[in-house]
């Protein structure tokens, strides 16, 4: 394989490979991949996080953080000096073990998602066949951790946060599934480099001029918004970050964490999204394509790269512009309105599925139509009838206009 | 592949049943309900020793991720004052009733474990992929598969209409 810079992280593993006897390559590739994963993710997150208070301070009309480098981009080093040497704090009567335990489970749970995304067209981790499961099973963990860690803190407010964390994540996981499966349909199978591959540019161009991706189909788009919704709610986001809601419960199930326990949780949360952005541009935005066959030069990791960028960006913008949700407004939002919708959403796949093989303009414009139809025909009744009479709120002594 | 030695089996094996003895022995329920959740782990690991990774990762998402809640939120809801005394089962037919159910289950488990023979001449495909489990299951085992979720839907309108109250609550008070 020649060397370019589509095959150049390759290329740097076989080389550093060379220098050991051939019995020990499979061991120093697995290391460099595990390297490379944290190196790469472990900046990521430290430089979303600085890029995170940046936007924001934008969004807000400050300036953000901007004393600690130029322009502030070393203040993530300095907050993790912070964290390592602040004082731990464990509850007297606290849980010991488990207390320990659920920010190391939270973290290696985020961490192990990492291992079956397709980050370039000849990087990923481990090819297995059932990818996305295994995507979902690691994720598994972090209920778990929350659990722990709301539980053996010996307060009844963690506690309490925690339960409430929970119902919060088993609430959003079933649309967050249901909204990858018609991907899975459309590409026959659970492995996420096939699922990549159903999405490439020369298989034709959607509509003529739209890059192949699912996103740009009608089930394709449905099912984008409702696992991008699902996904902040799974990683604790503004405007679902009810768990934490700092403003009002000081952070729930993290409340006798401290020190750099919970800079653990908060690596875990951002180590989350950053593997969830990942899988949505995987599933959705045709993963590490191109999105036409000219723009192929520019290597296949960087267009991944972008698009976990423009997709964080996004998860940034929202959390600057909504507003928290009230407990019972997630529950309804989750299990009366998306959950439906995905469901109905597998049905839409399977129609435009099927219709594949129509033929003409006439058949095509009628395939879009009722796609399209059985995408928003759904999402307005459901739309009208659970949010009716649901207006904007009037206050006694202060009447809107 | 190259299948993985045994000695890698009889450490999965150690493992999980470690775990589930130590989740018998110990007093503490939340305690012995985590370490049931680490039994189901080990138990995927041995999955995947044994070249069935979907059957692994399945395990995972329902038991690790589903099923542990469930076990974990019926602990927090059962009301117990003091979790250092030990319970006694309230009469001695009741707890000759749990011996005889569960000295029962385990005898059809051995005794079904003890009678499996490897098919002569139907040799297991070499590596079982995702997409022959599926054909299988969408083909040949359709029946099993939609009685087994007519009867889990079953089962949830029954927990439902359990849980729901018999009385609807009156309006006027």
């Amino acid at each position: 394989m020649p060397v370019t810079l589509e095959t150049f992280p390759l290329a740097l593993r076989d080389w550093l490979c060379a220098f050991l006897p051939q019995e020990f390559h499979w061991l120093l590739s697995g290391l460099l991949v595990i390297i490379a994963i944290l190196t790469v993710f472990g900046l990521g997150f430290a430089f979303i996080t600085v890029a995170e208070r940046k936007f924001l301070g934008r969004f807000q009309n400050r300036i953000g953080p901007n004393r600690v480098g130029p322009f502030g981009l070393l203040q993530p080093f300095a907050d993790a000096v912070k964290a390592l040497t602040k004082e731990d704090i464990v509850p007297a009567t606290a849980d010991k073990l488990p207390h320990f335990l659920a920010p190391c489970v939270i973290v290696s749970g985020a961490l192990l998602c990492f291992a079956v995304l397709p980050y370039g067209r000849h990087l990923v981790p481990a090819d297995l066949d059932a990818g996305l499961l295994y995507f979902f099973a690691a994720g598994a963990f972090t209920e778990l951790a929350v659990f722990m860690a709301g539980w053996s803190s010996h307060n009844k407010f963690s506690l309490l946060a925690g339960i409430r964390a929970l119902a919060q994540l088993v609430s959003y996981e079933l649309p967050l599934l249901l909204a990858t499966l018609p991907a899975v349909m459309a590409a026959r199978s659970l492995n996420l480099q096939t699922i990549v591959g159903s999405q490439s540019p020369a298989a034709g161009l959607k509509a003529g001029f739209l890059p192949n991706w699912h996103l740009f189909s009608p089930w394709g788009a449905a099912g984008f918004l409702i696992f991008l919704i699902a996904a902040i709610a799974e990683s604790n986001r503004s405007p679902f970050d009810l768990p934490e809601g700092e403003s009002e419960i000081i952070a729930g199930h993290l409340t006798e964490y401290s020190g750099f326990k919970y800079a653990l949780f908060f690596m875990g949360e951002y180590f989350g999204l950053i593997a969830l952005s990942g899988f949505c541009a995987t599933l959705f935005l045709g993963g590490w394509q191109a999105p036409y066959a000219a723009l192929e030069v520019i290597p296949s990791w960087v267009w991944f790269g972008l698009k976990v960028a423009a997709l964080i960006f996004t998860f940034i913008w929202i959390r600057a512009t909504f507003l928290r949700l009230r407990m019972d407004q997630l529950m309804r939002f989750s299990w009366k309105f998306l959950l439906p919708l995905a469901l109905i959403n597998l049905g839409t796949a399977a129609f435009w599925l099927l219709t594949a093989h129509w033929q003409g303009a006439w058949w095509i414009a009628l395939r879009w139509f009722a796609a399209a139809a059985l995408v928003i025909a759904p999402y307005s009744i459901l739309g009208r009838r659970l949010f009716r009479g649901l207006g904007a709120r009037t206050y006694e002594y202060a009447p809107n206009n | 592949m190259i299948p993985p030695p045994l000695p890698v089996l009889a450490a999965i094996a150690a493992a999980a049943l470690l775990t589930a003895a130590l989740a018998m022995m110990l007093r503490n329920l939340i305690h012995s309900a985590l370490l049931l959740v680490l039994t189901w782990v080990f138990v995927a690991f041995f999955y995947l020793w044994a070249g069935a990774p979907f059957l692994a990762f399945a395990q995972v998402v329902v038991y690790v991720g589903a099923i542990s809640m469930v076990v974990l939120f019926a602990v927090l809801l059962t009301r117990r004052h003091d979790p250092a005394k030990p319970t006694r089962p309230a009469s001695l037919a009741r707890a000759c009733s749990a011996l005889a159910v569960s000295g029962g289950a385990f005898a059809v488990l051995a005794w079904a474990v003890l009678q499996w023979r490897p098919v002569p001449g139907n040799p297991p495909p070499a590596e079982p992929s995702v997409a022959t489990l599926g054909a299988a299951l969408a083909g040949p085992q359709l029946h099993a598969l939609l009685i087994t979720g007519v009867i889990l839907t079953a089962t949830l309108i029954g927990a439902a209409l359990i849980a729901s109250p018999v009385e609807k609550p009156d309006s006027s008070q």
